[in-house]
């Protein structure tokens, strides 16, 4: 009787039948062809554009800019290097968009929290603000609210003033800036040893209530640390704080802190319109947590205020994230309309006029396209980071 | 295994379509008679200098410097397609290849000539930079201007020139920059700003666009100096003269008083320079690879300097620009073409 041996070699196959090293072998070749790929075509960029006489490299981050630019973040004059106006762009784009998605996700909240009110006024109200603002695009609701509300504010001789410290006219909203004098830096640390106080207080708070059941005014006693402590301090530096009043001079109104309209304008449209969206989204995800939570939370006496906060929201933030997180990274990339009405920010400064000055658009596009994915790579990340960390922990 | 092979052709496709060779690439003149048109790259709207008007035609000066080079290559100033472009995108699309000249008011610089891989052949208007301010104000002069706000097209010579002007006189200024011109005049309208600044030209053009014209004046001052014209790529010595000779060829035939009501009649002219630019003797054509006519081609269609330039910007015209420097040199201006021969 013949006895098969079970030959342990037979068991793997040889390399050619092997599934594993054909994945793997095949996998190799894909990336090969695809960085290949990318190589053609850079390089053929590079050669075609030495051929043509077109200058190359990014030299000319180096190079005077010679214009002005009418906001900065970053110190900024004529004399600067492009590198400078690139910083300035960049801070602009990261201020309206930090803005705009603060109030957009207040706004969007609200009124997706409005739209399922069992108040049917306030439900329609939100109903109709979602349809309208949602369908209309977005450059046309830019182009509205910076031409429409620029027309209706009067000059800068004629402007709207509040207690002869605010003025508003349709070159900005002017407000009184805060100069800090010596022994401003006590108020500094008062608030930064309020901020900390809070922070225990609250591990205190729930604590306390873990053990005793007893709720204690967090919130209330928070704000009022944070505004006494520093205040307390303020008064006994001797009040080092003056403040810059705007004044008409000339043609425009010098001194304070301004806020230009075209900001103005692009904030409250891409808030407005990117919070419609969100509204929605934070509608399905309320609607996504099952009624017996509600009823179960009703059943215990809960008000409704305290079950929308307590247990439905965070039970729908696991719905609400990721959506919430593709609606941000359009309002970032939706703020380059900024070159329609002339708001300085990236694309408008440097890849509009940058670009244009020194006409080297490969290199110029291709950093704003970097910088735009970095931003949008670094908000997925940390909503990703949020998202794991808000997750209910299944047992 | 039908998956692989997919990836497999697909791959292949990538690695073909990469690999293959530079095409070798025609002449300009060539591809452009292969196409049976020039395509000409001007501006979105711009009145006097290219602007479709509401039947969709477009008319210029520039529109008409273009029609000028079609009409000595075919005989048909009509064989022009024109792509409209914005401030930022008219370099990049004459170094691609879009379009085969751009005749775009484009300021003739340095820094555009020298390191952008393209060609100026001369200037078709002689401009310089100033302001368009609102009679309110109360401003009569540049020099007053401390402090103003400006409103500008994003990424011209004008930025900079404004600039360096208010830097060299001590004073500030606060830029509100757009992406168009119409953009531009419609926040000066709106009060955004004090100033709407750009060559002076166009600031007439603009001004025509205002609700009320006479609510606002053009400063006396010229800032700087923009030397407007046609621009081609590098790399083409045959195109590049082709260009350049149609509008020497037009400035020499106001010059000769050639015209567009005579020029068949002038075809009997004994004078030979009048011979030479009109083709009826010398080969001056062939030089250049065009019909021998095309100077005849030229002036019959779109007319000598002065009528291109009366016809769209001159004194009779909205713009009402009245020829300045831009007569010819036997006339008090400083153009001077050379001669055709």
């Amino acid at each position: 009787m013949k006895k098969q041996s079970i030959d342990s070699r037979s068991a793997r196959p040889k390399p050619w039948y092997d599934p594993r090293v054909r994945a793997l072998f095949f996998q190799v070749v894909s990336l090969a062809v695809v960085f290949w790929a990318g190589w053609v075509l850079i390089d053929n960029t590079l050669s075609n554009m030495e051929n043509r006489g077109i200058s190359t490299g990014f030299g000319f981050l180096d190079e005077t800019a010679g214009f002005g630019i009418i906001m900065h973040l970053v110190p900024y004059d004529a004399t600067m290097s492009y590198g400078r106006t690139f910083w300035v762009g960049l801070t602009n784009t990261l201020l309206v968009s930090a803005m705009g998605v603060v109030a957009a996700t207040i706004i969007g909240f609200v009124v997706g929290v409005a739209r399922l009110s069992s108040n049917w006024l306030v439900a329609k109200i939100a109903l109709v603000y979602i349809e309208i603002i949602r369908n209309i695009p977005l450059l046309l609701q830019i182009f509205f609210w910076y031409f429409a509300v620029l027309a209706s504010l009067p000059a800068p001789r004629q402007s709207v003033e509040i207690g002869g410290a605010f003025f508003l006219n349709n070159r900005g909203l002017y407000l009184p800036g805060p100069v800090t004098q010596e022994g401003f830096g006590l108020v500094w640390g008062a608030v930064l040893v309020a901020i900390a106080a809070v922070f225990g207080l609250r591990s205190w708070a729930k604590k306390r209530q873990k053990a005793s059941g007893q709720i204690f005014p967090t919130v209330k006693v928070s704000i009022a640390l944070l505004v006494l402590l520093p205040l307390i301090a303020f008064l006994i530096a001797g009040r080092p704080l003056e403040w810059d009043l705007p004044a008409l001079k000339g043609f425009n109104f010098g001194g304070g802190i301004s806020l230009i309209p075209e900001l103005a304008a692009l904030w409250v449209a891409l808030s407005l319109y990117t919070a419609s969206f969100i509204a929605e989204i934070v509608r399905s995800g309320i609607l996504a947590v099952s009624q017996g939570q509600t009823e179960a939370s009703k059943a215990l006496g809960l008000p409704n205020g305290l079950t929308l906060r307590l247990i439905v929201i965070p039970q729908a933030m696991r719905v609400i994230i990721p959506p919430l997180t593709s609606q941000y990274l359009n309002l970032v990339k939706n703020s380059s309309l900024a070159t329609a009405i002339g708001y300085p920010d990236l694309v408008s400064v440097f890849m509009g006029t940058t670009l244009n000055q020194t006409g080297q658009a490969v290199e110029v596009v291709a950093i704003t396209m970097a910088v735009y994915l970095t931003i949008s790579l670094l908000i997925s990340l940390l909503m990703n980071m949020y998202n794991r960390a808000v997750a209910i922990k299944e047992r | 295994m039908k998956r692989m092979i997919s990836a497999a052709i697909g791959m292949a496709f990538v690695a073909g379509a990469l690999s293959t060779t530079s095409v070798l690439a025609a002449t300009t003149l060539e591809s452009v008679k292969e196409k049976g048109h020039l395509q000409c790259g001007v501006t979105s709207g711009l009145p006097g200098f290219s602007q479709p008007d509401e039947k969709g035609s477009w008319t210029g000066i520039d529109v008409d410097t273009c029609r000028a080079v079609a009409a000595a290559i075919f005989g048909d100033a009509k064989a022009v397609e024109f792509t409209p472009l914005t401030a930022k995108e008219r370099f990049t699309a004459l170094q691609s290849g879009e379009i085969d000249v751009l005749s775009r008011n484009t300021t003739w610089t340095l820094t555009r000539d020298a390191s952008l891989g393209l060609n100026f052949v001369g200037a078709n208007y002689y401009d310089g930079q100033g302001f368009l301010v609102n009679k309110d104000i109360g401003v009569d002069d540049a020099t007053q201007l401390d402090g103003a706000t400006v409103c500008i097209q994003a990424g011209t010579t004008t930025e900079l020139n404004l600039s360096d002007y208010f830097r060299a006189k001590g004073m500030e200024f606060k830029p509100i920059v757009f992406d168009t011109s119409e953009q531009s005049v419609q926040g000066f309208a709106a009060g955004r700003c004090d100033v709407l600044t750009s060559d002076r030209s166009q600031l007439a053009a603009l001004r025509s666009k205002l609700s009320d014209p006479n609510s606002a004046k053009i400063l006396p001052n010229t800032i700087s100096k923009e030397p407007l014209g046609p621009v081609v790529r590098q790399g083409d010595d045959q195109w590049f003269n082709i260009v350049k000779w149609v509008l020497f060829l037009q400035i020499n035939a106001e010059e000769l008083g050639v015209t567009m009501a005579n020029v068949d009649e002038m075809l009997k002219s004994d004078n030979p320079n009048v011979q030479r630019l009109l083709g009826t003797d010398g080969d001056m054509g062939a030089k250049l690879g065009l019909p021998d006519d095309f100077g005849h081609a030229i002036v019959k269609q779109v007319g000598n300097y002065g009528e291109m330039y009366d016809r769209n910007v001159g004194p009779d015209t909205a713009l009402g620009l009245e020829r300045g420097i831009n007569a010819l040199w036997t006339n008090g201006g400083i153009l001077y073409a050379p001669p055709v021969r």
